[in-house]
C-alpha cells in the first residue's frame, strides 16, 4: 500500500487524559473524592441486586451501600458512598439513573445529614469503663454479660471510627456496621424532584402519600 | 469446482437477474398500504382488547398487539404453553436449529425492520443459549425482546430440572428484564418489555415466564404495549446546548462529522446526510454507522478505527471539531483515548446522557434524538455562517489519495478476499443486505463493499460474536422485502460456529448467499499472532475444515467453490442466480491480512499499512 509510514506522517501534539479530556501531556493522575449518592427506587424484587451488579460490573469503587423503605409505599432509598474521580462519580450517577426501577438520583451536598450505626461486642472484664466510653458517644448498651458487652453507637463516619478506636482497648470481639445513610438538610430534596412525603402516624392519615397521585 | 445450479432449481428468467418466479415478484410489488395499515391497526386493537383465556395466550396477544409478525425460537419444556398458544396466532414462528441462531436472527430482523426482533427459548439451557446474542444486542443497542420459559414458580430456587436464574444471568446484558409472576399481568409485562426495547436508546429486554404463569387462567386484556413514562426521553435537546455546539461548529476550521450506529437507529440518516452536505463537512462513520452516509459520496471518508481507512483515521486525528452523533466511542474506534482526536473540541449528540463523557469528554454535550437534534443544529447554524471547509476538504482528499484502500492481485497466486467481496458487490444491487460473522472476513466486507443505504450492513460490532453471519442472514431475509438481496460473508472458523442454521435456510427456502472466505485459519488471531506473538500459530490453524460446498449440499443447499480468479465471475453469477440458500466456499490467500490496522490502544494516525509498521 502506498503512503508515508507512521513516522513520516504529521502528528498533532495534543493529548487527552484517561477520561478523554484534552490536557497538557505531563498532567498528573486525577484526584478522587468520596461522594454520597442517594437513589429513589421502585421497591421491586432484585432492585438492590441490579444496583449492586451495576457497580460491580462497571468497577466503581463502592464504600458502602444501604437500603430501606421511604415514606412512600412502594419506594425505597438506596444510599451509596463511592470513592471515584469527578468523571467517575458523574458516570456512576448516570448509569444508576438509567436502571428502569430507579426513579431519581441525587448526590448529597457537603452539609447533608449522614449517619451510620455500629454494633460492637467487646470483652466484659471492665464493665464500668466500657459504660463510660459508651456514654461518651451517646451509645446504648444492648447486652451485658460476664464475658461480653454489646453496645450500639450511631453517628457520622468519623464518630464511628473514633468510637471503634476507643473501644479497642477492651478488645473488640465482633463488629457490625451498617454503612452510611443520608438525607439532605432542611427543605432541600434528597433526590431531584423528590417531594416531601408524610409518614403514617405523624398525621391522622394512615395512607402514605404517593408521589404519582 | 461444483456444477452450476441445476436447471430445475435455478432457472433465471430473462430480464430478471435474480431468478425470481412470477409469484415472488408479485409478492414484492408495493401495495398502496391504506387497507393493510387499517387492517393491521384493527388486528392490533383486537389483540389488545381480547380476553386471552390463559397467561400463554396473553403473551401471544401482547405480541400481536405490538404488531409482531415473526418470532424466532426453539421449543422446550417450560415454554410449551406459549408455543401452544402461538399455533393459533398471526405471529409466524421460525424454528431455528439452536437458540443462538434464534437470537441472532431476531437481532438482524430488528436491525433491518427498525422494530424489535423477538426470540423465544425454554428455561435453563434454552435461556443460557440466548445469552451470547442478548449480550451482542446489548452492546450494539439493538432493540429485541427475548421470551424465556421458566420452571413453575413453586419450584424456582430448588435447582429444578432445566432451571437457571435467567433474570439474574441476563440482568447485566439487558436494558431491563422481568420475572412474570402473575397470569393476569404477564401480557402487559410482555407489551411493556417490547415497547421499552424500542424506546429512547434501543436495547434488548427479556421476560422470564414460569410455566404455571403461562398455564394459569386470565381474562384480562393485555392493552396497548406501553413503555414506562420514565423510560421515554425528551427528543429535543436543550436550546442552550444546541446554540453552544452550533457556535463551536461555525468557528471550526477542520470540522468532521462522525456518524455512529445511533444515526441509523434513530432514523436520522436523511437529516445527517443533509447536514453534512449543506455545510460541506467531511464525514467518517463508525463501523455500526456504516450506511448512514453513502460511501460513494465525495464527502465520505468511510469508517474510522482499528481497520478503518487511513484517510478516515488521519481526518479524525487532525480535526479541530468532531461532531459525533450516536456513537459510544468504543475503543476499536478511538484507539488509545489519550491520542484520540487530540486537537478536537467534541460535540457529542446522544439520546443516552450516560454516554456523554463516558469514554471521551464532550466539550459540547447535546442530549436528544439524533434526527431532532441535527435539525436543531442545522437551524442554529443557519445559512451564511457555515464554516469554510474548502482547504480542509482538500487536505482530506489528499489523504484519500496518499492512503488508498488497495491490494495486489497476482493471477497465479491464491485469490485475494478483497477481490471476492468486490466481485459480489459489483454484481448486487446497492440496497442489498450484507451480514457478516466476525474476523478478517468481516473487515474485508466492511472495507471493500461500498455501502450506500442504512440498515444494509448487519453485523456483530461491540461483542464481536463469531457465527453471527448465517443466522443474521436468515433474520435479514425474513425481514427484508423479497426484491432485496441478502448476502452473508463468513470466515471458515466463524461459519462453523452456527453452520447448523443452514438447515433452517433450506427448510424455509430462503434466498441467501453465504460466501465463506476460507483461509483455513482463524485469521484475525493468526494476524495478531504474526504481529505480536512471533508467528506462533497456537490453535489458530484450521486446516481441518470440512469442504463447505459439499457440506452445503448435504444440508440441501447449493454449494459452489472458488479456487482461482477464473472461477470468480462464474460462481458469483451462478450463486446469485440460484433461488435458495447457496454456499460459496472461496479458498482465499491464507496469508492475506487486514490493513490498514491501528494496533490496540495506539494512536489512530499511527495506522500500519503492513506488518512491519506495527
Amino acid at each position: 500500500m502506498a503512503g508515508p509510514t507512521p513516522e513520516e506522517r504529521p502528528h498533532p501534539t495534543g493529548r487527552r487524559d484517561e477520561h478523554g479530556v484534552r490536557k497538557e501531556p505531563d498532567h498528573g493522575p486525577e484526584p478522587t473524592r468520596r461522594a454520597t449518592v442517594s437513589a429513589l427506587v421502585e421497591d421491586e424484587p432484585g432492585v438492590l441486586a441490579r444496583a449492586a451488579g451495576l457497580f460491580r460490573r462497571r468497577q466503581f469503587n463502592i464504600e458502602s451501600l444501604t437500603v430501606g423503605p421511604t415514606t412512600v409505599e412502594g419506594h425505597s432509598r438506596i444510599t451509596l458512598v463511592v470513592e471515584e474521580t469527578e468523571a467517575g462519580i458523574e458516570q456512576a450517577k448516570k448509569q444508576l439513573a438509567k436502571l428502569t426501577p430507579v426513579i431519581a438520583v441525587g448526590e448529597l451536598s457537603g452539609d447533608a445529614v449522614a449517619a451510620e450505626l455500629v454494633l460492637l461486642k467487646v470483652r466484659g472484664e471492665e464493665p464500668d469503663k466500657v459504660h463510660a466510653i459508651t456514654s461518651m458517644y451517646d451509645g446504648q448498651t444492648l447486652d451485658a454479660g460476664p464475658r461480653t458487652i454489646t453496645v450500639q453507637i450511631t453517628g457520622d463516619e468519623t464518630t464511628i471510627d473514633d468510637a471503634i478506636d476507643a473501644f479497642d482497648q477492651f478488645g473488640i470481639i465482633e463488629i457490625a456496621r451498617t454503612g452510611q445513610t443520608a438525607l439532605e438538610r432542611g427543605d432541600s430534596p434528597t433526590t431531584p424532584g423528590e417531594e416531601p412525603g408524610h409518614s403514617a402516624g405523624s398525621t391522622d392519615d394512615d395512607e402514605f402519600t404517593n408521589y404519582d397521585d | 469446482m461444483n456444477e452450476p445450479a441445476t436447471p430445475d432449481a435455478a432457472s433465471p428468467e430473462e430480464g430478471d437477474p435474480e431468478g425470481r418466479t412470477d409469484d415472488e415478484r408479485e409478492r414484492s410489488e408495493p401495495t398502496d398500504g391504506t387497507d393493510t395499515a387499517e387492517e393491521e391497526a384493527a388486528a392490533r386493537e383486537e389483540a389488545a382488547t381480547r380476553e386471552p383465556g390463559s397467561g400463554a395466550a396473553a403473551v401471544v396477544a401482547a405480541l400481536e398487539a405490538a404488531g409482531v409478525e415473526t418470532a424466532f425460537g426453539v421449543q422446550g419444556g417450560a415454554i410449551m404453553p406459549v408455543y401452544d398458544a402461538l399455533s393459533a396466532s398471526t405471529v409466524d414462528h421460525v424454528t431455528m436449529a439452536h437458540e443462538q441462531g434464534a437470537v441472532h436472527a431476531a437481532d438482524a430482523y430488528g436491525i433491518v425492520r427498525g422494530d424489535p426482533g423477538v426470540c423465544m427459548a425454554t428455561s435453563g439451557p434454552g435461556a443460557t443459549n440466548l445469552v451470547t446474542g442478548i449480550a451482542d444486542a446489548s452492546m450494539d443497542s439493538d432493540a429485541m425482546l427475548a421470551l424465556t420459559g421458566q420452571v413453575p414458580s413453586d419450584m424456582v430456587g430448588s435447582d429444578a430440572f432445566q432451571e437457571t436464574d435467567t433474570v439474574g444471568v441476563t440482568a447485566p446484558i439487558t436494558k431491563h428484564n422481568y420475572f412474570a409472576n402473575d397470569s393476569d399481568e404477564v401480557g402487559r409485562t410482555v407489551g411493556e418489555a417490547f415497547a421499552l426495547a424500542n424506546t429512547g436508546r434501543p436495547g434488548p429486554t427479556l421476560v422470564d415466564l414460569p410455566k404455571d404463569v403461562t398455564f394459569g387462567e386470565t381474562d384480562r386484556p393485555v392493552g396497548e404495549p406501553t413503555a414506562p413514562d420514565r423510560a421515554v426521553p425528551d427528543l429535543e435537546a436543550d436550546e442552550e446546548q444546541v446554540e453552544a455546539a452550533a457556535r463551536a461548529i461555525q468557528t471550526a476550521e477542520r470540522p468532521l462529522c462522525l456518524f455512529g450506529g445511533g444515526v441509523i437507529k434513530g432514523d436520522a440518516t436523511e437529516q445527517a446526510r443533509a447536514f453534512a452536505r449543506e455545510f460541506e463537512i467531511p464525514v467518517v462513520t463508525t463501523m455500526p454507522g456504516i450506511g448512514s452516509f453513502p460511501e460513494d459520496d465525495d464527502l465520505c471518508l468511510s469508517w474510522a478505527g482499528m481497520h478503518g481507512t487511513g484517510y478516515a483515521n488521519m481526518a479524525i486525528t487532525h480535526t479541530d471539531c468532531l461532531i459525533a452523533v450516536g456513537t459510544r466511542f468504543d475503543d476499536r474506534l478511538t484507539g488509545g483515548v489519550d491520542t484520540f482526536a487530540p486537537e478536537a473540541e467534541v460535540v457529542h449528540v446522544d439520546i443516552d446522557p450516560a454516554e456523554i463523557s463516558k469514554n471521551v469528554h464532550a466539550d459540547y454535550p447535546v442530549v436528544g434524538d439524533a434526527a431532532t437534534v441535527i435539525d436543531q443544529l442545522d437551524a442554529a447554524i443557519g445559512y451564511g455562517d457555515a464554516p469554510d471547509t474548502e482547504s480542509w476538504r482538500a487536505q482530506c482528499d489528499e489523504w484519500r489519495e496518499r492512503y488508498p484502500m488497495d491490494y495486489a492481485i497476482d493471477p497465479d497466486e491464491p485469490v485475494k478476499p478483497q477481490f471476492v467481496v468486490e466481485a459480489f458487490d459489483a454484481a448486487m444491487d446497492d440496497d442489498a443486505y450484507v451480514t457478516t460473522g466476525v474476523g478478517q472476513h468481516q473487515m474485508w466486507a466492511a472495507q471493500y463493499w461500498t455501502f450506500t443505504t442504512p440498515r444494509t450492513f448487519v453485523s456483530s460490532h461491540g461483542l464481536g460474536t463469531m457465527g453471527y453471519g448465517l443466522p443474521g442472514a436468515i433474520g435479514a431475509r425474513v425481514a427484508a422485502d423479497d426484491d432485496r438481496e441478502v448476502i452473508s460473508f463468513e470466515g471458515d472458523g466463524s461459519f462453523l460456529m452456527t453452520i447448523q442454521e443452514l438447515s433452517v435456510a433450506v427448510r424455509e427456502h430462503l434466498d441467501i448467499t453465504v460466501v465463506v472466505l476460507n483461509n483455513e485459519y482463524i485469521g484475525m488471531v493468526r494476524q495478531w499472532q504474526d504481529a505480536f506473538f512471533e508467528g506462533n500459530h497456537m490453535a489458530s490453524q484450521y486446516d481441518w475444515m470440512p469442504e463447505f460446498d459439499t457440506l452445503a449440499e448435504a444440508f440441501g443447499a447449493k454449494g459452489f467453490r472458488i479456487d482461482e480468479y477464473d472461477d470468480v465471475e462464474e460462481v458469483v453469477e451462478a450463486a446469485l442466480a440460484y433461488d435458495g440458500p447457496s454456499v460459496v466456499d472461496a479458498h482465499i490467500d491464507p496469508e492475506e491480512n487486514v490493513y490498514p490496522m491501528v494496533a490496540s490502544g495506539a494512536a489512530n494516525g499511527q495506522f500500519a499499512l503492513a506488518e512491519d509498521q506495527l
